[in-house]
């Protein structure tokens, strides 16, 4: 229990250390610093509310800085050195990886992770908003469908480890092949190439749901006269789906799309779970992590080359969300 | 040219009824126009024709053929909404050719309809631009545009003026009454609250009231001989006075003795036997003008003035009756706040009611 | 809508079908862990978790004692029952049971149907009926050992929570349930905190440089985890935390960070600004309209990020493996499944679906009681 106690203990030291800091920080400015009072109280007011903001945007900005900002540039700089970290060798590490074809089955396994599971939860998740969309069930449809979000990427291939076993009264899939005649079990997460999709599947049934939810409220958000309207014109509902509805939620499509691409790019637990990178899995999050431990250098070189693949959408949510303050 | 017709139509959702026992006939050419306070029922009757909602009873029929279970594409209507219902992604030109091209029209077709539609509401220099870069009133008319487009048998509008501002939506009525003028052939159906709207555009008002119909006919026969005290009150701004009061004398003009002390003579024949019966004497209050005579209508003190230069508003205190009234004199009345006033009018001005509903209807 | 005339009523039952077909799908492979989870270890393996309330056909072997045994004849006769033998009283309890098949050899243990004889290979003949009678019939006493007799019976349907035992005692996920509660509280709760007040200046506070902020706070929403991990580290053990639960709470604290500010200043932007002003009219500082009016107000964020913060650090598993120890007293549940379970008891199955619902368990019953804010949350986040 000692673990649990130090928890606890942490989270009163820490959230009375946030407290105490902005608090007495406040009171510091107001009253000694730049006291609202005397000759210049006037010129104090102005200085100490430019001052403020900084005070209290200082724990976050000091986090994200050591946490986030600086990794990006102490993972370039340790992607310049060798194993041992001592011995720099310029690009030695990525040109090491593009000579490498563990690494390239990664980046093509990855893209083909990028096109198809975006793809298609946002597609299943589309579609799934507009079928439950008017039905009286349909929240507690929606429900279910969200429920995986909830899971682990861990316990979501543990579960659909059950479905893929071998053993043809544990796995279903194995369990329909003879039901429909077959003679001998297959273990999917062995079949080359194939194998990738399968693995696709676990995630896709875990994002469908948040690309449901999104789209259903930019769904309920169009709106319903310029439906009726298309009605009126004549549109049937396959009409009013696709000519009407989706192009007014373009926008909301496409967030989804880049949400779950940038995730598809991080998610290592799905491969290092079922398959542990074996029989041409390996993605580069999963690749990365076997490097992680044994030799830094090319670890931080493989999570570079992800960086490089994610900036573009974080170029576009930049000016994006630049646009949107304005 | 489509003739409608409603038989008993009534609107429930489950126990409860919106309306009930709709019976109306609209005949070829004709605008009418329904009209009532909010809540009445008229946008849902709309709809009904529309096919936008279900009709739980009675029949609907266009040009004979019953329409209840017809979708509403199939109906030969087109409906302009309140918030014009522009497709945000499509530019003026594919708004309104888009019922064209779920019609599998040809592409010379299509180009056909949009350019005359277009033409008619001076749309040719807009058709390129998004909703998104038209002003209220251009929105407003690609909406009527894209029904016009269709060539609809019958043209539905839902209110849509409500979302213009006020000078916008004089220019815009007259805009409507002029395009009726140059298609007078075709049939549409208007619905407002704005009675305004009502008596300028209609040929015929609808006026619904509690799930029903109050009154049906041409602007001025509403005004002149509303049919019940809630048409009297509905139509005409400010709205009738109603005095209490009972009839002493009868015959092809009747007296009547007023609550409130004055007498008025009515030119609404009656029979011997109305007399003593309880009635609501109407007036409109541009028809009351100040007198000296002995013999007024109704004496009061004025309370507030609203003076509006072409014309002035009195307030009356309460009478000996509870009732309270108010006159609209033309021109300029200053120094009449606080003094006693008697007031008078024609015989042939003057409504009465009987248990709400017109002497005059009496059959 | 829903009331369009002449609808087709056809498409509405299409559409009904569609849904449960969707959820039906969505729901089976979670169903199926869960119903594995209570069963039998040794039925897991012999019949789908889909027929689990059906009975199951499994084998069995009984040691006819020959002690039993007496003469008739000049042959030697043992009569008994199979299900009454006390090897196999824990499935008969009540020493009854249903024979299907039965055998004489190991290899075969279902060569002949219940109410043949069989010949033993001995000499003589054994028999046995559906209800589990036998009879021994043999030319020659036996001596030490009684003919084995192997069965194949109908047995009831078990479910158990001996899978939640072995788990929750046995295994150590005990310990990992409460290394994982260890991570997360903390991780939860404190970057709250810091995130609110940062939230508020980038919402109601105007000072030069605010916008340029605001975008790289939306920049940084996606810089991959990836890249943190090895400079961190190496930061936290040149500094003394090395790998650690200290370690951990303030990576999560860093890595959940930008998604708290980006989610709270959002919402907090929302607010009616004339709320603010008046209370600014009314001689409150900034610190005061933060704490007395935005904090309170903005609650609703707040709960939206504290759950997707919990699901989060519940959930993850890569920031457990790089910033905890691997051993048993800091492994997390994540950790513990995918490392020691599926290596060392990969075949498993009982326990395998018991450990993985004993970890998706809190995160479920967090996501149904609060589903309403992580939508909120979530819509908050994507869409504009």
């Amino acid at each position: 229990m000692t673990p649990m106690l130090q928890g606890l203990l942490t989270i009163v030291i820490g959230v009375s250390a946030c407290v105490g800091y902005f608090y007495a920080a406040n009171l510091f400015l107001d009253k000694v610093l730049l006291p609202a009072r005397g000759p210049h109280a006037g010129r104090n007011i102005n200085r100490a509310n430019r001052i403020r903001p900084w005070i209290f945007l200082f724990p976050a900005l000091f986090v994200l800085g050591l946490y986030l900002v600086y990794p990006v540039i102490g993972s370039f700089h340790r992607s310049l050195f060798d194993r041992s970290g001592e011995t720099f060798i310029g690009l030695g590490n990525y040109v090491a990886l593009f000579n490498a074809s563990d690494f390239r089955i990664s980046v093509f396994n990855n893209l083909l992770w990028i096109i198809v599971v975006p793809a298609s939860a946002t597609f299943i998740g589309l579609i799934a908003a507009q079928l439950t969309d008017r039905l009286t069930w349909g929240n507690i449809a929606k429900s279910m469908i969200f429920m995986p979000m909830a899971i682990s990427f861990v316990g979501a291939s543990l579960i659909w480890k059950f479905v893929y076993a071998v053993n043809p009264d544990i796995g279903l899939i194995n369990a329909f092949r003879f039901a429909f005649g077959a003679e001998r079990s297959v273990d999917v997460i062995q079949i080359p190439f194939w194998n990738n999709f399968f693995l696709m599947v676990i995630l896709i049934w875990i994002k469908t749901g948040f690309a449901m939810v999104i789209l259903s409220a930019a769904l309920r958000g169009i709106p319903e006269e310029t439906i009726e309207a298309a009605i009126i014109d004549g549109a049937n509902p396959w009409q009013v789906f696709f000519r009407i509805k989706v192009p007014q939620i373009m926008g909301t499509i496409v967030v989804v799309w880049t949400t779950i691409t940038i995730l598809v790019l991080k998610v290592f637990d799905i491969v290092y779970t079922m398959t542990g990178g074996n029989f041409g899995t390996e993605i580069l999050p999963s690749y990365m992590m076997s490097y992680m431990f044994r030799d830094d250098g090319r670890a931080t070189a493989v999570a570079f080359v992800i960086m490089i693949l994610v900036l573009p959408v974080m170029i576009w949510n930049i000016v994006q969300a630049r646009r949107e303050v304005r | 040219m489509a003739e409608l017709k409603l038989t008993g139509v009534e609107k429930a959702y489950g126990d409860v009824k919106v309306l009930a026992d709709i019976n109306l006939a609209i005949h070829p050419g004709e605008l009418v126009v329904f009209v009532g306070p909010s809540g009445c029922g008229k946008s849902t009757l709309l709809r009904m024709i529309a096919g936008l909602e279900q009709i739980t009873g009675g029949t609907l029929e266009i040009d004979g053929m019953v329409m209840n279970d017809v979708h509403p594409s199939q109906r030969g209507i087109a409906m302009v909404f309140q918030s014009y219902a522009l497709y945000p992604h499509m530019t003026v030109r594919d708004n309104m050719a888009f019922a064209l091209k779920i019609a599998k029209k040809t592409g010379a077709e299509i180009d056909a309809a949009v350019t005359r539609a277009a033409r008619i509401l001076q749309l040719d220099p807009l058709l390129d631009r998004l909703p998104k870069e038209l002003s209220g009133g251009q929105r407003q008319r690609v909406a009527i545009g894209r029904a016009i487009v269709r060539d609809p048998r019958v043209y539905l509008f839902d209110e849509p003026l409500s979302n213009l501002d006020a000078a916008l939506r004089v220019a815009t009525r007259i805009e409507i009454a002029q395009l009726k003028e140059s298609m007078p052939d075709s049939t549409m159906i208007y619905v407002t609250h704005d009675q305004v709207e009502a008596m300028t555009l209609a040929s015929r008002i609808v006026v619904l009231a509690n799930g029903g119909i109050a009154q049906v006919g041409s602007p001025m026969e509403l005004y002149t001989k509303p049919e019940n005290e809630f048409v009297a009150q509905f139509i005409g701004s400010p709205a009738m006075n109603l005095l209490p009061g009972r009839i002493t004398e009868t015959g092809a003009q009747t007296r009547v003795a007023l609550e409130g002390g004055g007498t008025a003579r009515v030119a609404i024949p009656t029979t011997e036997g109305d007399r003593d019966m309880p009635v609501n004497l109407g007036v409109r209050p541009e028809d009351l003008v100040a007198s000296d005579d002995a013999d007024y209508l109704y004496r009061g003190k004025v309370e507030i003035t609203e003076a509006l230069g072409e014309l002035t508003v009195l307030y009356f205190a309460r009478d000996a009756s509870g009732a309270q009234i108010l006159a609209k004199l033309p021109g300029i009345h200053s120094g009449m706040r606080g003094k006693e006033v008697s007031l008078k009018t024609d015989p042939e001005r003057l409504h009465l009611f009987h248990q709400g509903r017109s002497l005059l209807y009496r059959s | 809508m829903d009331s369009i005339a002449g609808k087709k009523s056809r498409l509405t039952w299409a559409v009904n079908i569609a849904v449960v077909l969707l959820v039906i799908l969505w729901l089976i492979p979670t169903i199926g862990l869960f119903v594995s989870s209570f069963r039998d270890r040794d039925q897991i393996s012999q019949s789908g978790w889909w027929v689990a309330p059906l009975p199951v056909e499994l084998t069995f072997r009984s040691r006819v004692d020959p002690r039993d045994q007496r003469e008739e004849n000049g042959r030697f006769i043992i009569e008994g029952n199979v299900f009454a033998d006390p090897a196999n009283a824990a499935r008969f309890p009540d020493g009854r049971g249903e024979v299907v098949r039965f055998g004489i050899r190991g290899a075969a243990p279902s060569e002949f149907p219940a109410g043949a004889e069989a010949e033993l290979r001995t000499g003589g003949t054994l028999a046995v009926a559906r209800d589990g009678a036998f009879r021994v019939d043999a030319p020659e006493a036996f001596e030490r050992r009684g003919p084995t007799i192997y069965f194949e019976a109908r047995t009831p349907p078990q479910f158990t929570m001996q899978n939640y035992w072995t788990v929750l005692t046995a295994d150590g996920m005990d310990r990992a349930f409460i290394n994982t509660l260890t991570v997360t509280i903390p991780a939860t709760i404190i970057p709250i905190l810091i995130a609110a007040f940062a939230a508020y200046a980038l919402a109601w506070m105007r000072f030069p440089g605010r916008a340029l902020l605001i975008a790289g706070i939306v920049g940084l929403l996606v810089v991959p985890l990836q890249l943190a991990l090895v400079p961190l580290l190496r930061l936290h053990t040149s500094i003394g935390i090395g790998q650690s639960f200290m370690g951990i709470w303030l990576a999560h604290t860093g890595f959940g960070m930008p998604l708290a500010i980006y989610l709270l200043r959002n919402y907090m932007a929302g607010l009616p600004r004339d709320i603010i002003e008046s209370a600014r009219v009314d001689g409150a500082t900034d610190f005061q309209v933060f704490t007395r009016i935005v904090l309170p107000l903005s609650f609703p964020a707040l709960a939206s990020f504290a759950i997707f913060q919990f699901l989060w650090t519940w959930n993850d598993l890569l920031v457990a493996k790089v910033f905890l120890p691997s051993g048993p007293d800091f492994q997390v549940m994540t950790v513990k499944i995918a490392d020691d379970l599926l290596g060392s008891r990969g075949g498993d199955w009982g326990i395998l679906a018991t450990a993985a619902f004993v970890s998706i368990g809190v995160p479920l019953v967090v996501f149904f009681t609060l589903q309403r804010y992580l939508v909120r949350g979530l819509l908050a986040g994507s869409v504009k």
